[in-house]
This record gives structure tokens, C-alpha cells and sequence, in this order.
């Protein structure tokens, strides 16, 4: 009887809230993005943000800055968060364990690696093959984790694939810190990017990733529904008619083309991947129809956000994005591996 | 039926008045070889480097007899012998702390640098390096203290009416990532003298490491390592289950707690002398664990040779692979470890 008086779940999860959720939400990561874009060594009004953005006059530094370095930092910021976040929504919902995003199974470790091996083998590889490489070694590392997490009639239980992913972090760091001893060429050029910043990210590294960015989020969308199903358990997709390898190997693809990207883009930033997914769940339930677009705003604040107070507690000096995010990130790892991991 | 048929023990009885131990037959001639290994790679390591040494003039020196070149002296007991005992007393030190760990939590897979305990000694290590710039004989308290608080908050972390093994690891997965972020933070904010010095220090190397090192590590050792032989039958009951052991009279959770502190202290220590270094805390018990089967008298002992034989071996390795420059040998004991634990995960995959 008194249940009456609480909107039921079922109504805060149907569509006349999530849609109009959704609305509001995008228009938060708007404000966010032009928040971010005033901040900076010198900050500068909303007006001329705005401006900046939609009447661009070469004559003003304000306008300058905005265009070359600010804005692609932020969308850069969003892109990659978005990415990884539905990377790890979709993780979840396919290994249906709670730890699972690319950071902890070690897939951005993989993408980073191989990086940082191309150019150590080719001196300077133009920029555009950087997401070419990251995509290889994503995929890689996806293969050997699952591989090695899914062995034995347990199946891919959560802590073999995080020990899985933590080996593989491990030992393909010894490697990548083995190439960077040796080699400062390397080193000078992969610097910036090995610890997981958005610092001096502009247009033209942007424009060289974001397309599988993009591709992989409309696939993502795409299957959707697929993926709601088989978080059911693999036996009732099974049962209910769907090809489980086709959607299973589709949504692998998706997943690489994410991370990778998103690694490409700004090297490996963790728990994005795994605190995302898990906030919107929260909110929104169980359909990836929903939980998909929610991860990626969700994404794309976190990582706005972290950028946000990366730049502003040091000022003027910054600390890595990979790093505020991982201060947040791993408490909430900690809750997961407490409350929702059986053991 | 002839099954019963007189066996051998397959163990030898030790006695000293009131003490006894019961040592597996094949800890004799284990021992001796791994002993035989461990001086030949001491003797290997040392007549390696820029400036070439025979191993017999290195035996010759070590010794203490003339070989005609006044600098061998100077090289071999100056700048190679100690960095070689430091990686060598290291290795020992995280493999003891390793089978400790292994054997309260009953889990082949614990490790103090998996667990989180050394990322924790690392934390306040780097803060003594760049905040405090603590003379060398602090620093084992100081990483004591880190590796400490970390163990505890790990255990409490992952208690929930008992610590499942399965959240012990996870909640140390977790607590090593934030508290290298904020490692990574204070290398941020520090002055970059320092900061070089913790970088190069967190890397994990025995690279020009001297005497007083050795003597710091030892001292350690020269306690810790008794202590736990003398527990050792202790870790045997406890590897029966908490309530057999109770049973036997064992107060488990005192016991436990005695060992852990024991088990925090060898890995606080490895990390002041040498930086993280990873893995070989698995390893090297596991490996032992084959060679003398799993009773803890003979397994602390052995697995602290065998420990100590890898990390110096593994150091060799990392001056030898890209010489003339060298790899700390923590990133080398990551390449070795980490294939075996990949192989270890293959080998439980059933449980």
C-alpha cells in the first residue's frame, strides 16, 4: 500500500523518464564541455566560448586558444571517455562480470604496448598509423585475457580474468619501461602519452582516431539489443534464437575499435571503463538500448570532469588524467570486488 | 598385496634436545645443488661486466689470493659483490614473504606485490624519497609502516564474517591501483631531483647498490628468516583449514596475524634496499613447492635459495641483455614471472 506513493522503478526506468534524461543529460555534457574550455591559464568568459566556437574571428587570442587547443583537449576528453565506457558496459554485459572494462583486463595495456613498439621499431611512424597499431594490440590483448581468464570449467570468472588482465599489465609494462630505458628517442616521442593525458591533444591526431571512435559507438548501438539479451545468460540467447559466436565476435570488434581508439588517442586511462557503466546501471537498469548512451555521457563527464580538476589542483602544472581517474576509480573497485563479486 | 611393504620415511626426523623438525628426504640433496647453482651464478655475475674478470681470478679473489692485477680486488669486492648479495638477499626475502603469504591465505596465487602489499611500502617509500629525504637505515621502518597499514587495510577491506581468498586479491588489485596513482601524484608534485631519484628507484634495481645495503638487508634477514623457520610448523596446520587446526590447539587468528606481519616485514624490507620488484614472490615458492613438497620446514628454506638464485640470476640477465646499458632487474623478474603466472592460471584452471 505504501508502495504507491514511491514512483515505481518500473516507471523511473520507462521511457517517458529515460528519453527526456538522456535530453538533459546531453545538455550537461555541453555545459561541462564549455566549462572546461573557460578554464585555463587564463580563464576566460562563457560569451566568448561560445562565440569562439560558432563565430570564430582569427584576429582574437581568446578565440585562438579556444579553437587550437582548448576545444580539441575537451572533445578529446569526451570522445575518449565516451568510448571507454561503453567499452566496459559492453564488457560487462558480455563476460556478465562486474569487473570487466579495458583498463583491468589489460586490453588498454595491450594497445599502449604496441604503440610504444612501433615506434620504437620505426623511428617516427606517421600519427595516423598510431590508431592502426593500438588497434592490433587491443585486439590482441583481448584474445590472450579472455583466453587465458575463460580456461577451465569455472568459465571466465571475475577474478581469473582480472588476474588474467593484471598479469598481462604487468608484463607487457616490463616491456614497454624496458623499450623506454633504452631508447629516449622513443621515450621523448611516447612521453606525453604513455601515462594517460589529454595535454597537447589538437585537431590532427583527433581527426586520425575518432573515426573508429565513432564507428565503434554506432555499432555499439547497433547491438544494442543483442547484448541486453545475452547479459541474460548465454543459454537463454541461445534459446531465444540468436546467434551467440555472430553477436559475441561483432561486439568483440566493437570493443577493440573503442579502446584502441580511445588509447590512440590518449593513452590508458583506467576505470572509466569500469565505473561508468556501473553508475548508469544504477540508474537506468538492465537494457543496453539505454545503459549504451547513458555510459557514453557518463563517460565523457568522468573524464571531463577529472580533466577538469587534474588541471586545477596543481596550477599551473597538471597531473595526469590516468591518474585522477584511477583515484576515483579504484574505491569503486574496491565496492565492486566487496559487494557484488561472489566468491 | 604388497603395498605394505616396509616404506622409507619419506622424511628425515632433526633433533636438538627439545626440538625436532621433520624434513622432507629431498631437501639434502635439493639444498646442495641449488647451493652449487647459487655460487656458480655468483661467480658467472661477478666475472661479467665492462671490465672482464675470469671466473677463476674471481674465485682466486674471493678467496683472497693474489692474481696479479691490483684492480680485480677493487672491482670484484667493491662495486660487484654487494649489488649481487643485495639481489640475492631480495630475492630471498620476497620469496620467504611469498610462501608465507601463499600458505595463510591458502591460495597459490597470493604474492605480496599481487596483493598490494608492496605498492603500499612503495608509496611510503617514495614519500620518504621526495618529502623527507630519509637517511637509508630508515627506510625499511618507513616501507614497514606502509606495507603494513596496506596488509591491514586489505584485510579489513575484505572481511566480511571471514577473508575469502577471492577478495583478498581483488580488494589488493584495487587498493595497489589507487595508491599507485597517488605515488604517481606525489612524482608529480615533487622536486625533480628527487622525483629522478624515486623513478629510477621504483623501477625496482640493485644498480649500485653497496655494503650498506647489504648490511642493512642482512640484519633484517639475519632475523626474520629464523623466525619464520621456527613457525613453520605452524604454517603446516594452518594449510589444514582453520578448523582442523583449531582443533590441533592452533589459535589461528593469532597465528595468522603473527605471520602476516612477519610476511609484510620481508617484503618491507626487499622494497627499502631494491625498489618493487614483482613476482618472484610467486615463483619461487611454487617452484620449491615441486622440488620439496609442500611441508614448510624444508619449503621456507629452499624457496629463499631458489628466490635468491633467480633474482640474481635475473639481474645477470638484465646487465648482460642490452649491455653496455643495463635493465633494472625488476623489469627483468617481470618478464620472467609473469609467463609462469599465466602458466599457473592454465594449471588451476579447474578450481
Amino acid at each position: 500500500m505504501t508502495a504507491s506513493a514511491v514512483p515505481s522503478k518500473r516507471f523511473l526506468q520507462s521511457r517517458t523518464i529515460l528519453l527526456p534524461g538522456l535530453i538533459i543529460t546531453v545538455g550537461m555534457v555541453m555545459l561541462l564541455l564549455i566549462g572546461s574550455i573557460m578554464l585555463g591559464a587564463a580563464d576566460i568568459s562563457p560569451a566568448t566560448v561560445i562565440s569562439a566556437i560558432f563565430e570564430f574571428d582569427e584576429t582574437s587570442f581568446d578565440h585562438l586558444v579556444i579553437q587550437t587547443v582548448r576545444l580539441p583537449r575537451v572533445v578529446a576528453g569526451a570522445l575518449v571517455g565516451a568510448s571507454l565506457a561503453v567499452a566496459g558496459a559492453i564488457m560487462q554485459g558480455l563476460t556478465r562480470n562486474p569487473l570487466a572494462s579495458p583498463g583491468i583486463l589489460g586490453i588498454n595495456a595491450g594497445a599502449a604496448f604496441a604503440v610504444v613498439l612501433a615506434v620504437f621499431i620505426m623511428g617516427s611512424p606517421p600519427l595516423s598509423t598510431y590508431a592502426v597499431f593500438a588497434m592490433i594490440g587491443a585486439t590482441g590483448a583481448a584474445i590472450l585475457v579472455y583466453g587465458l581468464g575463460s580456461m577451465g570449467r569455472g568459465g571466465a570468472t571475475p577474478l581469473r580474468l582480472t588476474l588474467a588482465g593484471v598479469i598481462l599489465t604487468a608484463f607487457l609494462g616490463s616491456f614497454t619501461t624496458a623499450i623506454l630505458i633504452t631508447d629516449q628517442d622513443t621515450l621523448d616521442q611516447i612521453r606525453f602519452w604513455t601515462v594517460g593525458s589529454l595535454a597537447g591533444r589538437e585537431w590532427d591526431l583527433l581527426a586520425q582516431t575518432s573515426p573508429y571512435m565513432i564507428v565503434g559507438m554506432i555499432g555499439a548501438l547497433l547491438l544494442a539489443r543483442q547484448i541486453t539479451t545475452i547479459s541474460l545468460g548465454e543459454d537463454i540467447a541461445a534459446g531465444l534464437g540468436q546467434n551467440t559466436m555472430l553477436v559475441k565476435g561483432l561486439a568483440a570488434i566493437v570493443v577493440v575499435l573503442l579502446a584502441g581508439g580511445a588509447v590512440s588517442l590518449a593513452g590508458p586511462i583506467g576505470f572509466v571503463g569500469l565505473v561508468a557503466p556501473h553508475l548508469v546501471r544504477f540508474m537506468v537498469g538492465v537494457d543496453y538500448r539505454w545503459i549504451l548512451p547513458y555510459s557514453a555521457l557518463m563517460g565523457a563527464i568522468l573524464v571531463i570532469i577529472g580533466d577538469m580538476v587534474a588541471r586545477i589542483i596543481i596550477r599551473p602544472q597538471e597531473v595526469p588524467v590516468g591518474v585522477m581517474m584511477a583515484l576515483i576509480g579504484a574505491p569503486f573497485f574496491i565496492y565492486l570486488a566487496r559487494w557484488k563479486v561472489k566468491s | 598385496m604388497q603395498k605394505s611393504k616396509t616404506l622409507k620415511p619419506a622424511w628425515n626426523t632433526i633433533r636438538f634436545g627439545k626440538f625436532s623438525f621433520k624434513l622432507d628426504r629431498r631437501v639434502l640433496p635439493v639444498s646442495l645443488i641449488l647451493l652449487a647453482v647459487a655460487i656458480t651464478v655468483l661467480v658467472v655475475s661477478i666475472s661479467y661486466g665492462e671490465f672482464d674478470i675470469s671466473p677463476l681470478e674471481v674465485l682466486q679473489t674471493i678467496l683472497g689470493q693474489d692474481t696479479g692485477d691490483s684492480r680485480h680486488e677493487l672491482v670484484v669486492w667493491t662495486f660487484r659483490m654487494p649489488r649481487i648479495l643485495v639481489a640475492f638477499m631480495v630475492g630471498a626475502a620476497l620469496a620467504v614473504s611469498g610462501t608465507i603469504l601463499q600458505g595463510i591465505t591458502r591460495n597459490p596465487l597470493a604474492d605480496p606485490g599481487i596483493l598490494g602489499v608492496t605498492s603500499g611500502a612503495s608509496f611510503t617509500a617514495v614519500a620518504m624519497i621526495v618529502w623527507l629525504q630519509l637517511p637509508l637505515e630508515w627506510l625499511p621502518f618507513a616501507t614497514f609502516g606502509g606495507a603494513m597499514v596496506m596488509a591491514l587495510l586489505i584485510f579489513a577491506l575484505s572481511w566480511k564474517g571471514g577473508s575469502a581468498p577471492v577478495r583478498l586479491i581483488l580488494v589488493g588489485v584495487g587498493l595497489s591501483a589507487a595508491t599507485s596513482a597517488l605515488t604517481n601524484l606525489m612524482i608529480v608534485f615533487g622536486e625533480i631531483n628527487q622525483v629522478q631519484q624515486a623513478t629510477v628507484w621504483l623501477a625496482g634495481s640493485v644498480y649500485g647498490r653497496g655494503w650498506e645495503h647489504v648490511q642493512t638487508i642482512a640484519i633484517w634477514l639475519a632475523v626474520l628468516l629464523p623466525v619464520t623457520i621456527l613457525m613453520a610448523r605452524q604454517l603446516n596446520t594452518l594449510n589444514l583449514g582453520d578448523d582442523l587446526a583449531r582443533g590441533l590447539g592452533l589459535k589461528v587468528e593469532v597465528q595468522r596475524i603473527s605471520l602476516l606481519i612477519v610476511s609484510v616485514a620481508l617484503a618491507a624490507i626487499a622494497v627499502a634496499v631494491s625498489g618493487t620488484i614483482g613476482f618472484i614472490g610467486l615463483v619461487a615458492p611454487h617452484i620449491t613447492r615441486r622440488l620439496v613438497g609442500p611441508s614448510h620446514e624444508g619449503l621456507v628454506p629452499m624457496s629463499a635459495l631458489f628466490g635468491g638464485v633467480l633474482l640474481m640470476f635475473s639481474d645477470l640477465i638484465g646487465r648482460w641483455i642490452i649491455s653496455p646499458s643495463e635493465l633494472p632487474v625488476g623489469i627483468v623478474s617481470a618478464m620472467i614471472g609473469a609467463p609462469y603466472f599465466a602458466y599457473l592460471l592454465y594449471q588451476t584452471r579447474n578450481q
